[in-house]
């Protein structure tokens, strides 16, 4: 899977700038898009376009269990978000609704790749290929279960039997 | 096995459980409120279209639904929600709705403990981050989104990767003007936001032994804010006299194993513990109070399922007693019970004389959604759990999270003031 890079060089980014609270009464995917991380860059909006990479530090995602978070960065075009580690429910919210792929990766993952770098994603071989400036990196493999609820298309599509 | 471990391992059906193992486990409690409600309606509406059916829920009765993100609806997508989240319950035969302007309603976390929903050991999910909190009756407590609500919803039941456990043991009581929402904001400060990832954290020692329900409400309500899976305490006595006395019956208490196993053990003395606030823009910023930045205030508030328990407003009562606020100062319990209490017990007239508003159980400056947001620049000192960017109203805007009884001289000086240096 390629995609383009929007690099955010910070840790903890949380759900409150993800999509503010005010929000969190809207339930139209388009519509949320519209507001994706407006309460950290404003310009998120415009420049994101379809099959866009996120890349960012520790603790992605932290806050509230609001699934508001990857349906609005999800439905912006946004395939896949690396980061050096995730919160819990974020992450969990990304996987069992199938609106994007965590990624975590290692800190020569997050040094080297930059903003607006093209990077392929391959989760069967777990290697980042960053194909801007012709290196490869590591990503952390799946957990099973994990690995198989993404395979099935989401945790309704997921069989545990 | 400790407690999570063998509340688990009966939810799932199995002799035992250690951590990084993933169960499925039978649920026994779910909540849904007016952000999630919607949220989960609208996964429904996926699944419909999916051929998957929701003609029925696994089991209404075990269900129940809160209203308090967005009441009082300020304008009409909130009111158009509320209206949806009826229809919802109707529908599906789910009764326990608390409704406002209805008797008791209220934010969802604290109805959880006020109506005695949640036993100990039960498996309780919640569409919400601070679902936590109720882990303080002894139970397994833990915030899910839409997704996983609406799975639960249909099959009663959800996946679990069983978490390490995090053990904080408090030696000794807290001193009176240090509460449990300092030890937290301390313990915060200690281990990061990031610190309880996929994690329980477990509290207990002698200082917990001898903290009421509410204040145990208060740790676990702010695991949250480290990110843990889920809080707990292991239940005592308290807790049966605690929930007996809101009308439960049969209350079985449950423990750890003597041989309970513990990823790692934090010790703190309580008679080290001193006032503390998290400056902008995280729960991890903390500063001791009396060495906190001498800014001028705009505003206290005094609310939310964190900070607006019964016990919470007693505190901040104690201190604006006989004395006038300097700075805007709210005052919102966190539901009507806690209200209709305040009331019959005087506090509501402290805290009018003092100059102080008092307003209805609602989550919403808490989250910046409405009643009370914060403008451009202004700052405030809040009981409340975040204080990330933008997170009570204008990214700008700034929140310094306190203890209500910090709160509460903090509004009676308009800085940031340990309750012990008010004349």
């Amino acid at each position: 899977m390629k995609g383009n890079i929007i690099k955010y060089a910070k840790d903890n980014i949380d759900t409150d700038v993800i999509i503010p609270g005010q929000y969190l009464k809207v339930h139209d995917y388009a519509e949320l898009a519209t507001h994706a991380m407006e309460g950290l860059d404003p310009d998120f909006h415009s420049k994101v376009k379809e099959g866009d990479f996120i890349l960012s530090g520790k603790n992605f995602g932290c806050g509230s269990s609001r699934e508001h978070a990857p349906i609005a960065l999800s439905h912006s075009g946004i395939k896949a978000v690396l980061a050096l580690s995730f919160a819990r429910i974020f992450y969990r919210n990304a996987v069992d609704g199938a609106f994007l792929l965590p990624i975590e990766i290692d800190q020569d993952a997050y040094d080297g790749i930059s903003e607006g770098d093209q990077v392929d994603i391959d989760i069967s071989s777990n290697e980042i290929n960053n194909i801007t400036k012709n290196q490869t990196y590591k990503m952390k493999p799946f957990s099973e279960i994990i690995g198989k609820i993404i395979a099935a298309g989401g945790l309704f599509n997921y069989n545990p039997e | 096995m400790n407690i999570v471990e063998k509340i688990l391992a009966r939810a799932s059906g199995k002799s035992a459980v250690s951590p990084d193992d993933v169960v499925f486990a039978n649920v026994d409690k779910v909540m849904v409120h007016d952000v999630s409600g919607p949220g989960v309606i609208k996964v429904f509406d996926k699944l419909k279209k999916q051929g998957i059916s929701v003609d029925k829920l696994w089991d209404p009765a075990k269900v129940w639904v809160a209203e308090d993100h967005f009441v009082p609806s300020a304008e009409k997508v909130s009111a158009e929600n509320i209206v949806k989240l009826s229809k919802f319950t109707k529908n599906y035969g789910i009764e326990k709705h608390f409704k406002y302007g209805m008797g008791q309603y209220g934010i969802c976390h604290t109805l959880s403990h006020e109506e005695a929903m949640v036993m100990p050991g039960d498996v309780y999910v919640g569409g919400d981050s601070h679902t936590n909190t109720t882990g303080a009756l002894g139970a397994f407590a833990c915030g899910l989104g839409h997704t996983d609500i609406a799975y639960v919803l249909l099959n009663g039941k959800i996946w679990f990767r069983v978490p390490e456990t995090l053990y904080f043991k408090l030696n000794g009581r807290l001193p009176d003007h240090v509460m449990a929402k300092d030890l937290i904001l301390k313990i915060i400060g200690d281990i990061g936001t990031d610190g309880g990832v996929y994690r329980t954290m477990q509290f207990g020692g002698s200082g917990v032994d001898e903290m009421s329900v509410e204040s145990r409400l208060t740790l676990c309500n702010m695991t949250t804010e480290a990110g843990a899976k889920n809080g707990i305490v292991e239940p005592d006595q308290k807790v049966v006299d605690y929930l007996t006395s809101r009308g439960a019956t049969n209350v079985n208490l449950i423990h750890g194993d003597d041989d309970a196993k513990y990823a790692k053990i934090f010790e703190y003395e309580s008679s080290e513990m001193e006032p503390i606030v998290a400056k902008p823009f995280s729960p991890e910023n903390i500063s001791v109070v009396r060495e906190a930045p001498s800014v001028e205030l705009d505003k206290s508030y005094i609310g939310s399922c964190t900070g607006a328990k019964y016990e919470d407003l007693e505190a901040a009562a104690r201190i604006l007693k006989g004395r006038k606020v300097k700075i805007r100062t709210e005052v919102l319990p966190a539901a009507i019970s806690i209200y209709q209490r305040a009331m019959e017990n005087g506090l509501l007239k402290i805290f009018l004389d003092a100059g102080v508003t008092v307003g209805p159980p609602t989550c919403g400056a808490c989250c910046g959604a409405h009643m009370g947001v914060l403008a451009k620049d202004e700052i405030c000192i809040s009981t409340t759990n975040r204080n990330f960017p933008g997170r009570m109203g204008h990214v700008e805007s700034q929140t310094y999270l306190s203890s209500p009884l910090v709160a509460a001289a903090s509004a009676v000086t308009g800085k940031i003031t340990d309750p012990r240096d008010l004349t």
